[in-house]
């Protein structure tokens, strides 16, 4: 293996084998490309195709060659030459220029018709040649950039560091910028710069009317109401929980942590569907209530209740988790004093205990209330005649009248409402110091609640794990009988034989359900994201907390911005992006690889920047002063010491990849269905026991999956100290 | 590292490549379904056992599968749209998304049918018929009383305030068929006055054209106005459902199917085509619960099928309603004075 690396570098290194393989060999496009006319080209590589008549490939295979020219006069450090820099430079406009210029029916601009006739022909999209070209020509850039002294000279550091890049700007930024250049065009595809105003600025979109009048609001109010109240309800009770566990005697913490992580594994619509069957008019809550106390059936539950309620459920766990760390990091010698002092319980708790919580509630309200403006599963489901913002942009796309513009303007109204509740939260966190952990000593008892404190904790917390377990109840039982939503409990399991019927028939094993594709697609997908999530994810963590480098500020901003982005939009923009050429991977499995890998990339990002403070950095150099370069450093030492940051990594990116909607809904193609996909149009058409018994089975295979992520990345060995357990991260816009 | 940042660079490059070249193989159709689940199934398994080409189907509504098509305009993934209300189809034909096909089976199609084809310059075609009306949930209501509804004005009763659905038209082909309807039952004004007046009956606009009636089997709601077929399938399968046909006269859809243009298969594609107006494969929808009365003049109706015969129908302008201008003009009308209320 070594030699072979030794043999490649003699070579040239990599790049250059691989960017020559790419003009020279490999098929650049994806289809073999129109008949020009100017003989059958053998490879359909760029070389033999810019020979038959398209010679705006010509460019990149010359400056190859060039390279190659360089190798054989200069030796191995060939691309320290200051020509390298600019001929790939070049090469890349080239590259791009005629892969964006010359679409699939033909050149954007008259005038390159004329010059190259073959162009009128139009060329279909990229192939391995053409994104093998676009990857050696970002690593001799990079090589080239790391030998005049970016990042300290390291090669494995610049690699990563322009590759990552390159990666955010195809899969992040392009897919935005094309979506938002989509609202300056009327449906018909005319360019309209005016359209935005008027679609930015039509009244259903900012009515007040609901708060005035009788009418409906607009939208982006009705967006907002919900966010603000959903973040609300779901501070208060996760702070209710919090206390519960961190301040009370409460018995069964543990059941109520157990309960906690189960919104997180749960598939969307599950959660509203089980409302349904359990507050719905003939809902068995409902009939219980009518039965007993005489209340009558109402349908109280479509519609902003029912959203909010179905919010509540899911968020609370996650504030729930934020607030716990702030709670628990409270020094208990601060109240200890005020106790001291003569204040009585209550009194410490409102001014001393209470002002320590605020940065802590920010944080939780803030990712709430992003969660709840991204949250597109319990609307559709739920939301009766209450339009929020994702369901609208949905059917901008999805409905009777597809109007790409209608919905890129929708998306940017809501990808700023998000944006400023991301920058809020960093501001605010940024700023103050609520330092309570110091190196003194804290070895006083935390103050008990305040009795009528007390009372109001339990108050929101019982009927909270009571709802949670009926509709977990409804998620275990719905699945296995009859009709739950009919209130026919009969055992059955004709639902789960639908979905997955199988037989040992003479062909063997032969699977006849109709949910076994989209499950195979499902599990296969995010077994494949999840590694490469966190891959990636990690790299960007070691990149961002050890290597100094120029553009390290908006490189960071760049990797939050794919987390902030909301799902749907980001399904819009692929689509609007990726169905054509020159990256035309619509209908693929990989688009979907893709989408989750650039979406969860953040939370292993941070999870990896949290778990690198905490390890100094005299180890990684006592490895690089014993020889070892930046890979071998990062494998042999930090790696195994950030396993729980790769562990949480690669759970979450496993468990969102397997419930993910909002954006997947976008992607899904006959080919490849996705499970969450699959369960919505069961929603859709009323099939519930159908769709609950498939989350069912999903939650299940989460589980064993998580397992043995656990089992695969291990535990670190941190010398005798046994390890701090610590709580997931936060979900992810959906 | 680089090496491995390499090998995955050109593994996902030789993904990205392949996974698009894929699409091109033979012996494959791509089937973008706007029917019921039940029926989009039987038809691709029946194809694939009968001719062996394998169907990789995906069912959407008809709006979203439109939406689609509209979407991979640059390059088209599926290969037949079948089912659906016909407006949607005949916008596609309009835009030019579906191409032209004259099926060697249209001689034996019904009138309907084929005025749907020629509408359309052959573009697309009929493949199943249905008439729009309401059902209700018979534990709720009782049939025999006198105040059961039995027309589209007796839905305004202050009765049944919250306990109407219907689906939105924006995403449904069933509602918009009952919008064009209603327009050309009463006059245009007087059809937003009728809609406005049973807004204040209607509890939820859903999204998808038959979820009014499942809610209305199991009695979340009272009624729901569908498709007659879809109100009987929920009372084959057991629901407490009463099939309503408006007496004032009611609209109807001629389910369609198109070829479309530039598809990866055209030609599995026209075996598909012909082969699903056939009678036999016209039949099956009965096997899979979809009562609506078949295009070919040699299938036989299924018996529970609402009778088109017996039901008072609007001459229904299928050029004038199918076409993007008047769609988009009535749809916004909708968002302006129903939707937004």
């Amino acid at each position: 293996m070594r030699q072979a690396l030794t043999l490649v570098n003699r070579l040239g290194g990599l790049w250059l084998l691989v960017g020559l393989a790419a003009v020279l060999v490999l098929p650049w496009y994806k289809l073999p490309p129109p008949d020009t006319g100017g003989g059958a080209s053998l490879l359909g590589s760029a070389l033999t195709e810019a020979l038959a008549g398209r010679w705006w490939l010509l460019p990149p295979v010359l400056a190859m060659l060039a390279f190659a020219g360089l190798r054989l006069g200069r030796g191995e450090r060939w691309p320290a030459h200051a020509a390298v820099p600019w001929l790939a430079g070049a090469a890349a406009i080239l590259y791009l220029g005629q892969a964006f210029g010359i679409g699939l029916r033909g050149p954007a601009i008259d005038g390159i018709a004329q010059a190259m006739p073959a162009a009128a022909l139009g060329q279909p999209g990229l192939g391995v040649g053409g994104f093998a070209l676009g990857i050696a020509l970002t690593g001799i850039i990079a090589d080239s950039l790391a030998m005049r002294g970016f990042c300290r000279g390291e090669r494995f550091a610049a690699n990563a560091v322009i590759f990552v890049i390159t990666l955010l700007t195809l899969f992040v930024f392009f897919p935005i910028l094309r979506l938002g250049s989509a609202a300056l065009f009327t449906p018909d595809g005319v360019f309209q710069p005016g359209l935005f105003v008027t679609r930015f600025t039509a009244p259903d979109l900012w009515g007040l009317d609901c708060l005035v009048g009788d009418r409906k609001c607009g939208v982006v109010i009705n967006t907002l109401i919900l966010g603000i109240l959903s973040g609300l309800c779901s501070t208060a009770l996760g702070l209710a929980l919090a206390l519960i566990v961190a301040r009370t005697g409460f018995r069964f913490k543990g059941a109520l942590r157990a309960i906690s992580i189960l919104p997180i594994i749960t598939p969307p619509f599950v959660v509203g569907v089980a409302i349904i069957v359990l507050f719905g008019r003939t809902g068995v809550v409902t009939g219980w209530l009518d039965l007993l106390f005489d209340i009558p059936r109402t349908r109280w539950v479509y519609g902003l209740p029912g959203i909010l309620l179905a919010q509540v459920l899911a968020f609370a766990p996650i504030t729930f988790l934020v607030l716990l760390g702030t709670v628990e990091a409270i020094n208990p010698t601060l109240e200890e004093a005020s106790k001291t002092l003569g204040a009585k319980p209550f009194a410490t708790f409102r001014t001393v205990t209470w002002p320590l919580l605020r940065p802590g509630l920010a944080a939780a309200f803030l990712l709430a209330f992003i969660e709840s403006l991204a949250d597109f599963g319990n609307p559709i489901v739920l939301g009766g005649g209450y339009d929020v913002l994702s369901i609208r942009i949905f059917f901008a796309v999805v409905g009777a009248r597809y109007d790409l513009g209608n919905a890129a303007v929708l998306a940017i109204i809501l990808l700023t409402l998000t944006l400023s509740a991301f920058w809020l939260q960093t501001r605010w966190l940024g700023k103050k110091s609520y330092v309570t952990v110091t190196g003194k000593s804290d070895a006083g008892l935390s103050a008990p609640l305040p009795d009528p404190l007390k009372a109001a904790v339990y108050l929101a917390v019982i009927p909270w794990i009571l709802f949670t377990l009926g509709v977990y109840a409804i998620v275990v039982i719905g699945g296995f009988v009859t009709d739950v939503a009919r209130f026919d409990l009969a055992p059955t399991l004709r639902h789960l034989s639908t979905a997955f019927a199988f037989e040992f028939g003479q062909f063997g094993l032969q699977l006849y359900g109709s949910a076994w594709d989209s499950l195979q697609t499902t599990v296969l997908v995010s077994a494949i994201a999840a590694p490469l999530t966190t891959a990636i994810g990690i790299l960007t963590a070691y990149l961002i907390a050890r290597q100094n480098f120029a553009g390290k500020g908006a490189f960071e901003f760049g990797t939050m911005l794919s987390f902030a982005i909301p799902g749907t939009v980001v399904g819009v923009s692929y689509v609007a992006a990726f169905n054509v050429p020159p990256v035309d991977i619509t209908g693929t499995m990989a688009i979907l690889v893709i989408c989750f890998m650039f979406r969860n990339m953040p939370v292993g990002m941070r999870a990896g920047i949290a778990a690198l403070s905490q390890i100094d950095r005299s180890m990684e150099e006592a490895s690089q002063t014993m020889g070892a370069n930046g890979f071998a450093t990062l494998r042999t030492v930090v790696l195994p010491l950030i396993r729980p940051a790769i562990f949480t990594s690669m759970v979450y990116a496993f468990v969102t990849a397997m419930t993910a909607v909002s954006a997947v809904i976008f992607l899904v193609s006959a080919r490849h269905n996705m499970a969450t996909a699959y369960i919505m149009g069961r929603v859709e058409n009323g099939e519930y026991p159908l769709a609950i018994a498939y989350s069912a089975v999903l939650m299940i295979i989460m589980i064993v999956c998580i397992a043995i992520i656990q089992l695969l990345v291990g535990r670190r060995q941190l010398g005798r100290r046994s390890e701090m357990h610590k709580p997931p991260a936060a979900l992810p816009a959906e | 590292m680089i090496r491995a940042i390499a090998m995955s660079g050109l593994a996902a490059a030789a993904l990205l490549g392949t996974s698009g070249a894929v699409n091109a193989q033979s012996g494959e159709l791509v089937l973008y379904c706007a029917a019921d689940e039940g029926i989009c199934r039987l038809l691709s398994e029946t194809f694939q056992r009968e001719t062996g080409i394998n169907v990789l189907m995906t069912r959407k509504s008809s709006g979203e599968t439109y939406a689609q098509l509209k979407a991979e305009e640059g390059q088209p993934r599926g290969d037949v749209w079948w089912g659906g209300t016909g407006d949607p189809h005949l916008q596609a034909a309009q835009e030019g998304l579906t191409s032209v096909y004259e099926s060697p089976m249209l001689d034996q199609l019904q009138d309907w049918a084929v005025r749907q084809a020629e509408t359309a310059d052959y573009r697309t075609v009929g493949v199943y018929a249905g008439a729009l009306g309401f059902g209700y949930n018979t534990d709720l209501i009782d049939p025999a009383s006198e105040n059961a509804p039995k027309c589209w004005a007796d839905l305004l009763d202050e009765a049944y305030r919250d306990e109407i659905q219907v689906a939105n038209p924006n995403s449904s082909g069933t509602s918009y068929t009952m919008l064009a309807t209603l327009v050309q039952l009463m006059g245009e004004d007087e059809a937003f006055a009728y809609l406005a007046a049973l807004d204040d009956n209607i509890a939820q606009y859903t999204s998808s054209g038959s979820a009014p009636i499942r809610a209305a089997g199991t009695g979340e709601t009272t009624i729901g106005i569908v498709f007659m077929h879809d109100a009987v399938t929920q009372a084959v399968s057991g629901s407490p459902i009463q099939v309503v046909a408006p007496c004032e006269g009611t609209g109807y859809e001629v389910g369609s199917m198109s070829l479309i243009e530039g598809g990866p298969n055209p030609e599995n594609a026209r075996l598909f085509y012909d082969w699903v107006l056939t009678p036999e494969a016209q039949e099956l929808g009965a096997q899979a619960n979809s009562f609506q009365v078949p295009s070919n003049m040699n299938a036989a109706t299924p018996e529970e099928s609402p009778n088109l015969e017996d039901i008072l129908l609007i001459d229904y302008d299928f050029a004038l309603y199918g076409s993007s201008d008047e769609r988009s003009r009535l749809l916004s009308r909708w968002d302006q004075e129903i939707g937004s209320r």
